[in-house]
């Protein structure tokens, strides 16, 4: 796996000077995951959302490879029939038998976890060779940060209001990252940005199987999360010391953590990764002790599961 | 030398034959009756290794046309075939495949929309489709659901076009019923579609290119959307001419409308699709009883050949347009809507009826077309006409 000297003297494939918002996790996500396609061309594809609207707005485009944004719900499908015309074309004679190429889609929790999971499902089912890259950050942003399945427990979003009678979302996160392993296609992994190591050493994985491979990023929103711009890498790094966000990844059927300095000893408190953040703020109203106590319950529960899963 | 061998097949398998000819790089392919057969036909010349086509067995019609779309953009021939529920699920896609200014093919059964669910023939599914800006051909039979098909990828493929085309034929009239036709041979075939030759391919990795970017914030949607329209103008001309080449190799002539009769016509029904070839049957009748009638069959509805359609009519007295689809709360079903809007700059204009018929499949019987010739006929002798829209042969 590279190392960071070698990762810096790559280029890199997302230009500076988009459009997303200071801290945006999105963008950082993109660039080391492309780090980890190496030197082999690669085309990109994008979901409607906030990294799509940011990074393309005509006649510009951020992306020094090729890209292609369709629709919402499709980025999957839409690399695939990429993906395909290049298995198409080289058995047509067209484009040489010996070329190398890597496809990549990218897309938001809502496009991916929500609207775009059929998409995704069946790309990842025909065994397409191509990378699904969510980048996660529990919301539908672009729209003005309403709840998606991705959106944790306790959390507020502007369609999980808090008020009276509500106090943000009443429902637990969808496992994504396990549904994507239940497809049993060569290579899953859950990653953060935090870690750019272990990320990029899963990107380098993902692009080097051959068949599909889906990668679960989290990528803090500081807009939506209601954090300061400068704190997305911290608040990023307390999910996966407080083990809200597993780092851990599926190889070929087998689970494996990928971070030993996260245990079920020495993690930390989830007070630790809810305080810094506006979103959760009602959680520590008196009155809400129960739920915050939910919260804690909800990430032990799915610490212990992919615990299991590795047989850690 | 080009050859043609005669043969007693189903529409479906037609079009499937006409898809392997015209060797698509990529093939998305998703099961909806009465469309079906033509994947399936496509799938057996998969896998007796027939075509070079990378065949994808997607998991709904929305990944079918956003695939199509990535595959196009790549730099890929590209074909799928739908219908119905199937079409109005790629709604969102059928936009973006002309946005995006992509030669896609794609075969489309004709058949009705739910609800209530109906597998049978008529019009609502591609009428709905009727303004994504893409080039709509409807077929009458087998054999013109063949030869569509590959004019499809020439004008589809033209530097001056650049847009989706799709070829209709009614479901299981044309799908599924034995008709005669005649077939080219595959090399005549290759040399007519020729190569296609992308402008801006995703695959070219030394020259990349972003597709479907953001044009909101004062951006150029606006633009876009003109050069769009120009470029389904311009089309007429090489539906034209790319139907004149085919012609001449082949030796059946396609006119973007057809009419019969229509020289000294009275009174004239304007159809599309298979009811075209009733409609005519009727018409013969009536020629040989010395009644002038006509018929007027439009073959190209997108771009829709207005002054074809007008200079054909303008001289009868009455006009009935069959319609096999609603468009409800208009004044009348789409294809009315348009031969109604071109006869409006002509001075002399015929009166116009329209009827709405065999929605779901219900039985366009040679006497309902009588029933119309006759009502023309007493509008022509300065009846009133019959109410403006007709639910002809509704219980
Ligand atoms: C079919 C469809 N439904 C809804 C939308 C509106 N929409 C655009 S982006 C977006 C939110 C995207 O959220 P997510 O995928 O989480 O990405 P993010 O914006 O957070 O980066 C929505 C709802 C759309 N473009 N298309």
């Amino acid at each position: 796996m590279a190392n960071i000297k070698e990762l810096s003297r790559r280029e890199d494939r997302l230009e500076g000077g988009h459009r997303l918002c200071a801290g945006c996790g999105a963008s950082i996500a993109v660039r080391q995951v492309l780090l980890g396609a190496g030197l082999t061309p690669v085309v990109a594809g994008c979901a409607t959302g906030c990294l799509e609207v940011s990074t393309t707005i005509y006649p510009y485009s951020s992306w020094k490879v090729p890209f292609i944004h369709n629709a919402f719900e499709n980025s999957a499908a839409t690399v695939s029939g990429v993906e395909s015309a290049f298995k198409g074309l080289q058995r047509a004679g067209k484009i040489p038998a010996d070329k190398k190429m890597k496809f990549v889609a990218f897309g938001g929790d809502g496009g991916t976890y929500d609207i775009g999971l059929q998409s995704l499902s069946g790309a990842m089912e025909r065994g397409h060779d191509m990378v699904y890259v969510c980048y996660d950050n529990g919301a539908y942003m672009n729209t003005g940060i309403q709840r998606s399945s991705a959106t944790p427990l306790g959390a507020w979003a502007t369609t999980a209001e808090v008020g009276k009678v509500g106090q943000g979302k009443p429902m637990r996160r969808k496992d994504l990252t396990s549904i994507m392993a239940a497809h049993h296609i060569p290579y899953v992994a859950q990653a953060s940005i935090s870690e750019w190591k272990d990320l990029t050493t899963k990107a380098e994985k993902a692009f080097a199987v051959k068949g599909p491979a889906f990668i679960n990023v989290f990528a803090p929103c500081p807009r939506g999360w209601r954090i300061p711009y400068d704190k997305t890498v911290e608040i990023a790094s307390l999910a996966v010391k407080t083990a809200f966000w597993p780092l851990f990844e599926v190889e070929d059927g087998v689970w494996k953590m990928t971070t030993k300095r996260v245990t079920s000893e020495n993690r930390l408190p989830i007070e630790e990764f809810l305080t810094p953040q506006g979103r959760f703020k009602h959680l520590f109203k008196p009155e809400n002790a129960e739920l915050l106590a939910a919260v804690q319950a909800e990430v032990d529960r799915n610490f212990a599961y992919v615990q299991g899963r590795c047989g850690a | 030398m080009p050859t043609q061998k005669t043969l007693a097949v189903t529409g479906n398998v037609l079009v499937a034959e006409a898809m392997r000819q015209c060797a698509p790089d990529v093939m998305a392919a998703y099961p909806i009756t009465p469309q079906t057969t033509i994947v399936e036909e496509f799938a057996k010349f998969v896998a007796n290794g027939r075509v070079h086509t990378e065949y994808v067995t997607v998991e709904s019609e929305h990944s079918a046309m956003s695939s199509c779309v990535g595959a196009s953009a790549a730099g890929a021939r590209v074909m799928t075939a739908t219908s119905s529920q199937g079409l109005a699920l790629m709604w969102e896609e059928l936009f973006i495949a002309a946005g995006m200014r992509l030669p896609i093919v794609m075969a489309n059964a004709n058949r009705a929309l739910s609800a209530p669910i109906n597998i049978h023939c008529d019009h609502s599914d591609i009428m709905g489709a009727r303004d994504t800006g893409w080039i709509i051909l409807f077929a009458e039979n087998a054999q013109e659901a063949y030869d569509n098909t590959i004019m499809a990828v020439r004008i589809a493929e033209h530097p001056d076009v650049m847009l989706p085309v799709m070829t209709t034929l009614d479901g299981f009239i044309t799908t599924h019923s034995i008709d005669r036709a005649e077939i080219m041979d595959d090399d005549t075939v290759k040399e007519f579609v020729g190569e296609y030759v992308p402008e801006y391919a995703l695959l070219d990795t030394d020259h990349p290119v972003s597709h479907g970017n953001f044009a909101g914030l004062g951006g150029p949607y606006f633009e876009f959307k003109r050069s769009q329209r120009n470029a389904i103008d311009r089309s007429a001309e090489v539906i034209r001419d790319v139907a004149d080449e085919w012609t001449a190799i082949c030796g059946r002539p396609f006119g973007m409308v057809e009419g019969w009769g229509m020289e000294d016509a009275e009174i004239a029904i304007v159809a599309i699709g298979s009811t075209a070839g009733n409609v005519r049957a009727v018409a013969r009748e009536l020629r040989a009883q010395g009644v002038r009638v006509g018929v007027l069959k439009v073959r190209c509805f997108r771009p829709f050949p207005f002054a074809d359609v007008a200079d054909a009519l303008a001289g009868c007295k009455a006009v009935a347009v069959l319609d096999r689809a609603e468009s409800f709360g208009a004044e009348g079903g789409p294809l009315f809507l348009e031969v109604r809007s071109a006869l409006y700059d002509r001075t002399e204009r015929p009166a116009i009826v329209n009827y709405i018929y065999g929605l779901g499949g219900s039985d366009v019987k040679l006497d309902l077309l009588r029933r119309v010739y006759s009502d023309l006929s007493d509008v022509a002798d300065g009846a009133q006409v019959p109410g403006r829209l007709v639910y002809l042969g509704a219980r």
